[in-house]
Formats: C-alpha cells, structure tokens, sequence
C-alpha cells in the first residue's frame, strides 16, 4: 500500500514537466488552480444571470401595474406582452433565480472555487488526490449550468415551481407551462450537478484526509480546511438523498408512477390516473438534502471568514478547537433539522418539536463562531482590507440573519410566518448575503494567489459599502411586509388592496436592489480589468502564515512548489506572538524548541499594547478563558 | 500543557501529516467515500419505501395455508392470481405478502415455490463476493492465475445474477405488473420494485463492466508490473457494497 502511494506522489511531482497546451492548459485542465478559476468564473457569470433574474421580478413587484417598453424589447412579447412581465415568467425567473443562486453560485462558486484552490495549497499537497477526477467534476457542472441556462430560453419556459420543485407542480408535465420541458431540464441540470458536487466532494475528503505535508496534522490545518473538509462531507451525504428523490420525480413525470401524486379531485373526479402518493415524501427528501445545502452553503464562507478574520486582525483566531468543534456540531444537527422547512405540512407535533429543538441548538455552534469571530477582532491590529471588510460584512449578516432563524425556528411563530417575506429576508441575510460576502472577502484576499495580481482596493471600497448598504436596504424592511403577511412568490400585489400598505416599501427595495446591481459592476470591472492590469503582488501581500503564499505566486506551476513541499512545524495563527520580532511566523517556520504546541494560551491572552495600565483592561477573552477554562482545551 | 510534555504529544499523540494516516492509499479512500455516498441514495429509496410501505395496511390472513411445493395448478387451475384476488389476498389497499408474488421458479411451472428463486439469486450474488474475496486474497500474494480464474468465477455470478434479475422481471411483467399497474396490490408496489430492484441492478451491471475491465487487465499482466493488485480490492469494495445493499433490498422487498 505504501508503495502505491509513493508511485502516486511521485507521479504527482512529473506535473511540473508535461507539455501544456492551450487545451490541456486553460479547457481541460486538471491543475487544481485552474479548475478553481474555472469554477469561479462560471459561478461569477451564473451569479450575473441571477442577479439580473432579480431585478426584474423586482420591477415586477415594486410596479406591479406599470410597463416597461425595453422589457418587451429583450424578453419579446410572450414573456413581456406590452412590457408587462408575464405571471408564468415571473414563477420562473424566482425558481431559476434561486436555483441559480442557492447551487450555482454558492455551492459550486463558493466551495467549488476555495475547496479547489485553497486545499492543496493549504494542506502542501501537489494536487488534489485525483486531478482527472476533479477536471470532470468541473465539466459537469459546466454542462448542468448550460443546462440550466437554457432551459430559461425555451418555448415553454422554465421550470417555474419554486426552486423547492415541490409536487404536484414538478410532477405534473402538464400543471403549468414550466412544468413541462423546463422542469425536466432543471432536474437533468441537476443530475449533473449531483455528479459535480460527488466527483468534487470525494476528491476534497480524500485530499484534506490523505495527502496533507509532513507535520500537517489535523489540528494544523487552517479553519478553512476544516470548514472544506466538513462541506465535503454534507455534501457527499446529503446530494444522494436528493438524487433519489429526484429519480422517483421523473418516474412520476416520466412512467406513470405516483409517489408523490396524491388524490387531486377536480369537480369531484379523481383527476390524475394515477395516484395514492405523497407529496410530502418529497418534502422530505428534498429538505434532508435542502437543509445541509444551507449549511454547504454557509460552512466555506465562514471558513474564509475565520482565515481572513485572522490574518487582518493579526491575532491567532480567538478558541480554535471551539470552532473547530462548532463545525462539527453544525454539520451533524444539520442532518437532522429538514423538518424545520415543513411545520406547516401537517407533521406530528412531537416530530416538530424534536425539530424545534435540534433547530434551536444550532444557535449554540454558531453563536461561538460568532463570539469567536468578535473576540479576534477585539483589539485586533486590524488591517483594512477589502478582504476583511468583506468578511466583516459576513459576520453582519450572519448575526442579523441568524437572530430571525431563532423566530423561524419555533414551530409556534413559524406557522404565522412561513412563505412570508420574513422568510426571505431571514435567509437571504444569512445565507445569502453572508454567504456572498464570504465569497467576495475569499476572491478579494485570495486573487493575488489566483492571479499574481492584486485587485483595485478603492474599487473595493466602494463595493464593499454599496453593497454593505444597499443589501441591508433590500432585505430589512422585508422582515416588517412579513411579519404583516405578506406571502412570498406572489406576483402582483396590487390586486391584494390590503397589502396596499407596503406599496412604497417595495419600491425602495427594488430601487436599493438595483444599486446592489450596479455595485457589483463595480467588482466585475475590477476583477476582469485586473487579471490584466492589476498592480502586481508581493509574495505574501497580507503577512499571513499558511502554505498557500510559500509557493510561488509569480509563476502559478502545476505541482504548487518548484521544490519540495515545505513541512510545517506549527499551527496557523501564529500571530503577533510576544518575543518575535515580525507580527507572523509562517507555519513552515521550525519550533524553537521552546514553543508550545499550537499555541493556545496566546489565544488567551492577547497584545496588550504597552502603554496601558493592565490592571484596569478586562479582556474579554481572558475572562471567558478564566470562567470556562479555554485553556485547557 | 506544559513545554517539555508538548513535544511528545506533538509526535505521538496526533498523527503528524505525511501520508496515508489510515494507511489506506487515496484510491481506496475514494471508494469507501463513494460508496458512503452511495449507501446514502439507497437508504433515501428504501426510506421511500418504507414511507409508503407502512401508509398500507398489513396483507389479509390467506384463508388457507399453502404448504410449500404444493400443487397450484391442481388447486387454483391457471389463474392463480385472479383467484387470489378473488379470496382478498391481492387488493388494491392492502400491500401484498411476498410469498403468494414471488413464488415461480424457471422450470417448475405451477408449484408453490415461495421467495425460493430469489434466495438462489441472494445465494449467487453472496458467493460472487466470496470468489471476490479469494481473488483480492490471491492479489495480495501476487499470483496473477489465481486473480483470473477467481475474478472469472465473480463475472461469472454476477451475469448470473443478472440473468435471474431479468428472468424475475419477465415473470412479474407477464403476469401484469407495470409502473402504474399491479394485480398483486397497490401499484406503488410494482413501481417500488422495479425502480429498486432496477437500481440495484444497474449498480450489479455497472460492477460486472469493472470486474471484465480488471480481469482484462489482470490477464494482460498490468498489475504484475505495476506490483500490486490494489484495482482488485478496490472493484471488490464495490462489489461487497452492492451485495451488503441487495441483503437489505432482499429484507425490505421479500422478507418483511
């Protein structure tokens, strides 16, 4: 055994020496850093399709009765007949828009990007276990994303159910026009997807598992590995159930099965030939997938948060094993929530109260990760980046979007308020935008690695703040159209008089939703333009401690290091560390001898500046320490 | 912890990177991940089963026993399943018993062979694991004759296996069974069947395409050069999977 895996590195080390072209090196890469530009620029220009999704059904909804001539002009006059968008098109750019949003961007675009890069690099592997492997996971994703995106320009229409697909809309070819060749083309976009998220996932468990450097234990590793490592593993268990439930959809759409088709009676008469299912078995099997999905979703962006968050504020990230210990506690009750999306369905109280409960724990891991996050940056030498800003904005919304779940999360309150917009603005805050900022703070701090270059920081500034604003301007005020009833999905509101109310609320909403939009050209000017023009980098611009910035940056080799991997002697947050002169100590710098291992009571017991009297500073970390005994740990 | 004990822990506690720390090569790593995964999409269809197994009543008492090996035809002439609908054993709420569906076996035409023909099947496949085992066994002793005939014998059942799947099938559809039809019970049955059973054969064929790729391989002397037959136990980790997911296919179709 050990002898295959010798071939292997080694085989790993002739990368560097292969000819490339420009096939094998731009299209059908299977170097890790390429597949991760790869994913991320599909996930960018997906992010796009469903940004720009959202501002017309924005349009929609802010002026519900007016036309706008230039719709009429690019979507023709079956989806905007005298500018007016059409009720069926408007149910499918809100399911595309979320299919997009929720799979494309933040699950393929945000761990498919920084699980790629960051993996190898920050666990000194050449590559990830299997480069052929991880090449295909890109290029099914790829196709599933073109599956996708057509679909939205077919005769038909999409797949216009709810990115949910709850039966019978999705079962039945015929309930509406996206119910036909549009839903079957979003569930063959989804096959693909499952295949990507399999391949990729496999190859991410194995590498962080199997190929990390000489001395990278598993308490070294960066907490963004962790946070990979953990998403791997969601994703691995939680994407069959929904292949299944999947495969019994098409046998319900396809072969005249009925699983999910219940009695449908109209005047009277049995509707459908076939039935005797429930609908509810998908619920169920699509939230044991939907509910960890969240989780894949957010668990890569507070990974990077908690790197950037590090290295920004100079300290060792505040209780390590704790957040360490808080991903786990997410991943496992994330498997066991999904019931929490179907308080209304008719389940059994004492199953929604197991549900409640387990929800309600959630709070526990991330409120540490939150604390966490706070008591690293209390009386940080906080260094301004766009990066950090960005991760900064996460731990924002994460609190201010998290506090909501606590409501949603009690099935009492929740019966009040499910399919309401309090619904959208909870998760859109918390795993939306968190998730989003995550991604931007990962594609802000790590682009000199992506691309030797660094991004325009103004630019970044006022990314950061447009977007910081206008994001809490759209989503806000929906917790109050709410927490008054209004439902989601609906399309006109101005035939609901008594919802007439919040007219004015959704202009503004659409109005700071469009700033949003336009903020973000900002970025997309910014990212291109410096691919090309950028100022270059510095080896390590942020003075950060882990593998990825010890291989070269200038020339972006196959294989990672020219040399041999680097061996790493300590763990990563070795920041500001009393008795050393640079405020950073690389991890592949050796133990002195007289170090302690990982570290952990400077968590405790961070810089206190020189000057101030001692006595009279609490730290607040240094009291949470003496109450709970953190430096045991 | 204190400064002195910090190096040993270090060393000896937590194992301290390198590679393989379950002494297991990537490869084979992949597999036990994927076929974790793989249990998962599983579990979701037998989930789904037992959801809507359980929304049926349990099947009526028969009124009289069938001993085993009776005679059929003499008792029920031809129509064995019209008769039984007849009596209340099929019918549309009630989830059929088993042994009054599955009980043909090729060749013995109109005796009462209960759940016999597919406990021969679950027989060949578990004894398709067992040469697979002795070729992965051979593997490790590097004898190259030995790998063939073995990987030949675990071909060998899993056509056969497959071969019975099908003959099975034909059976049931001859005597009506479609997606959307049963004459046994509620049509749910059928369709549960058909896509389980026809998963799981799917995976069983997928297996028999590996398992001839490997053998060619074998036979052609590839892992002898490379010195170690580890594409053998990973192809066998396949295989023992999709046996361990037929014992509980068998249990949750046949059995229970």
């Amino acid at each position: 055994m050990s002898q295959t895996a010798t071939h292997n590195a080694q085989g790993h080390d002739d990368h560097g020496h292969h000819k490339e072209n420009f096939i094998t090196k731009y299209v059908f890469s299977q170097d890790h850093k390429m597949i991760s530009k790869q994913f991320l620029i599909t996930g960018i220009i997906m992010g796009c399709f469903g940004m720009i999704m959202s501002i017309l059904f924005r349009l929609q909804l802010a002026w519900p009765d007016s036309s706008f001539p230039i719709l009429e002009t690019l979507l023709g006059s079956k989806w905007a007949p005298g500018g007016k968008l059409d009720s069926s098109f408007y149910m499918g750019l809100v399911t595309i828009h979320g299919t997009i949003m929720v799979f494309f961007v933040l699950t393929a675009g945000l761990s498919g990007t920084f699980s790629n890069l960051l993996i190898p690099l920050q666990v000194g592997a050449r590559d990830m276990a299997s480069p052929f492997m991880n090449m295909l996971s890109y290029w099914f994703f790829f196709a599933s994303s073109v599956v996708l995106t057509a679909s939205v320009f077919i005769e038909s229409g999409p797949a216009a159910a709810g990115w949910t697909v709850y039966p019978p809309l999705s079962a039945l070819p015929k309930a509406m026009p996206g119910s036909g060749l549009g839903m079957t083309m979003w569930l063959i976009s989804m096959v693909l997807f499952i295949g990507s998220a399999l391949l990729g996932g496999i190859n991410y468990i194995t590498t962080v598992l199997n190929m990390r450097t000489k001395g990278m234990s598993m308490n070294r590793m960066p907490l963004t590995i962790w946070a990979f490592f953990f998403t791997a593993i969601l994703g691995l268990l939680s994407f069959p159930v929904l292949l299944g439930g999947s495969l019994l959809l098409v046998f319900d759409r396809s072969f005249g099965t009925s699983f999910y088709l219940s009695d449908i009676f109209l005047n009277g008469e049995g509707a459908l030939a076939n039935s005797g299912g429930s609908p509810i078995l998908f619920q169920h099997l699509f939230w044991f997938l939907g509910h960890p999905e969240v989780y894949i979703i957010i668990l890569p962006a507070l990974g990077i948060t908690s790197e950037i968050i590090a290295v920004n504020a100079r300290k060792p990230i505040f209780g390590y094993t704790a957040m360490v210990i808080s991903i786990i506690g997410i991943a496992f009750l994330s498997f066991i929530v999904w019931g929490h999306h179907m308080f209304i369905t008719g389940m059994n109280p004492l199953l929604g109260l197991v549900f409640m409960v387990f929800t309600l724990i959630i709070a526990v891991p991330s409120a540490v990760k939150t604390f966490n996050y706070l008591a690293t940056l209390w009386r940080g030498n906080i260094q301004f980046t766009p990066g950090m800003l960005f991760a900064i904005g996460l731990v924002s919304f994460f609190i201010s979007g998290g506090l909501t779940g606590i409501f949603l999360g009690n099935a009492a309150i929740d019966i009040q308020l499910h399919d309401t917009y309090f619904v959208v603005a909870h998760f859109h805050l918390v795993m939306g935008c968190a998730a989003i900022f995550g991604m931007m703070a990962g594609i802000y701090h790590w682009y000199p690695r992506l691309y030797g270059r660094t991004m325009n920081k103004t630019l970044g500034y006022m990314h950061f703040w447009l977007t910081f604003v206008s994001a809490y301007m759209v989503f806000f005020p929906m917790h109050f159209i709410g927490l008054a009833g209004v439902p989601r999905r609906y399309y006109q509101f101005s035939v609901l008089p008594e919802f007439g109310v919040w007219d004015d609320v959704n202009v503004l909403i659409t109005m700071a939703a469009i700033l949003g939009a336009a903020a973000q050209l900002l970025f997309l000017y910014n990212f291109f333009s410096s691919i090309f023009f950028g100022k270059k980098s510095e080896q390590n611009p942020w003075k950060s401690n882990t593998l990825e910035w010890t291989a070269p940056i200038e020339e972006r080799l196959h294989g990672n290091w020219p040399g041999a991997i680097p061996t790493v002697h300590r763990w990563p947050y070795d920041y500001s560390k009393p008795g050393y002169e640079d405020d950073f100590i690389p991890q592949t710098v050796p133990d002195d001898g007289n170090e302690e291992e990982l570290a952990h009571q400077h968590t405790t017991a961070p810089i206190i500046p020189e000057s101030t009297d001692k006595s009279e500073v609490v730290h607040f970390s240094a009291l949470l320490s003496k109450w709970f005994g953190f430096k045991n740990l | 912890m204190s400064t002195d004990t910090s190096a040993t822990v270090s060393t000896t506690k937590t194992w301290s990177g390198g590679r393989s720390p379950y002494n297991v090569s990537y490869g084979k790593l992949m597999m036990w991940i994927f076929l974790l995964s793989d249990a998962f999409t599983f579990s979701s269809l037998l989930i789904g089963y037992g959801a809507v197994r359980f929304s049926y009543p349990v099947p009526p008492p028969l009124v009289e026993k069938l001993a085993p090996m009776s005679d059929l035809t003499q008792k029920y002439g031809h129509n064995f399943v019209e008769k039984m609908q007849e009596i209340g054993a099929f019918d549309e709420s009630h989830w059929p018993a088993p042994e009054l569906v599955f009980n043909h076996f090729p060749f013995l035409h109109g005796m009462h062979l209960p759940l016999m023909f597919v406990s021969l099947m679950t027989f060949i496949l578990i004894f398709s694991s067992v040469t697979m085992v002795l070729a992965v066994e051979a593997g490790h002793r590097m004898d190259k004759k030995k790998v063939g005939i073995y990987m030949f014998y675990t071909i060998l059942g899993g056509l056969a296996f497959l071969g019975c799947q099908a003959w099975e099938w034909t059976q049931f559809i001859t005597e009506g069974a479609t997606l959307s039809h049963n004459p046994f019970g509620p049509a749910h049955f059928a369709a549960l069947f058909f896509i389980v059973t026809g998963f799981h054969g799917f995976h069983v064929f997928s297996g028999v395409v590996f398992n001839f790729l490997i053998y060619v391989n074998t036979k052609r002397g590839m892992y002898e050069k490379r010195g170690h037959y580890e594409m053998v136990e990973k192809v066998g980790l396949y295989w023992h999977f999709v046996d361990l997911v037929w014992v509980f296919v068998f249990t949750f179709f046949y059995l229970i």
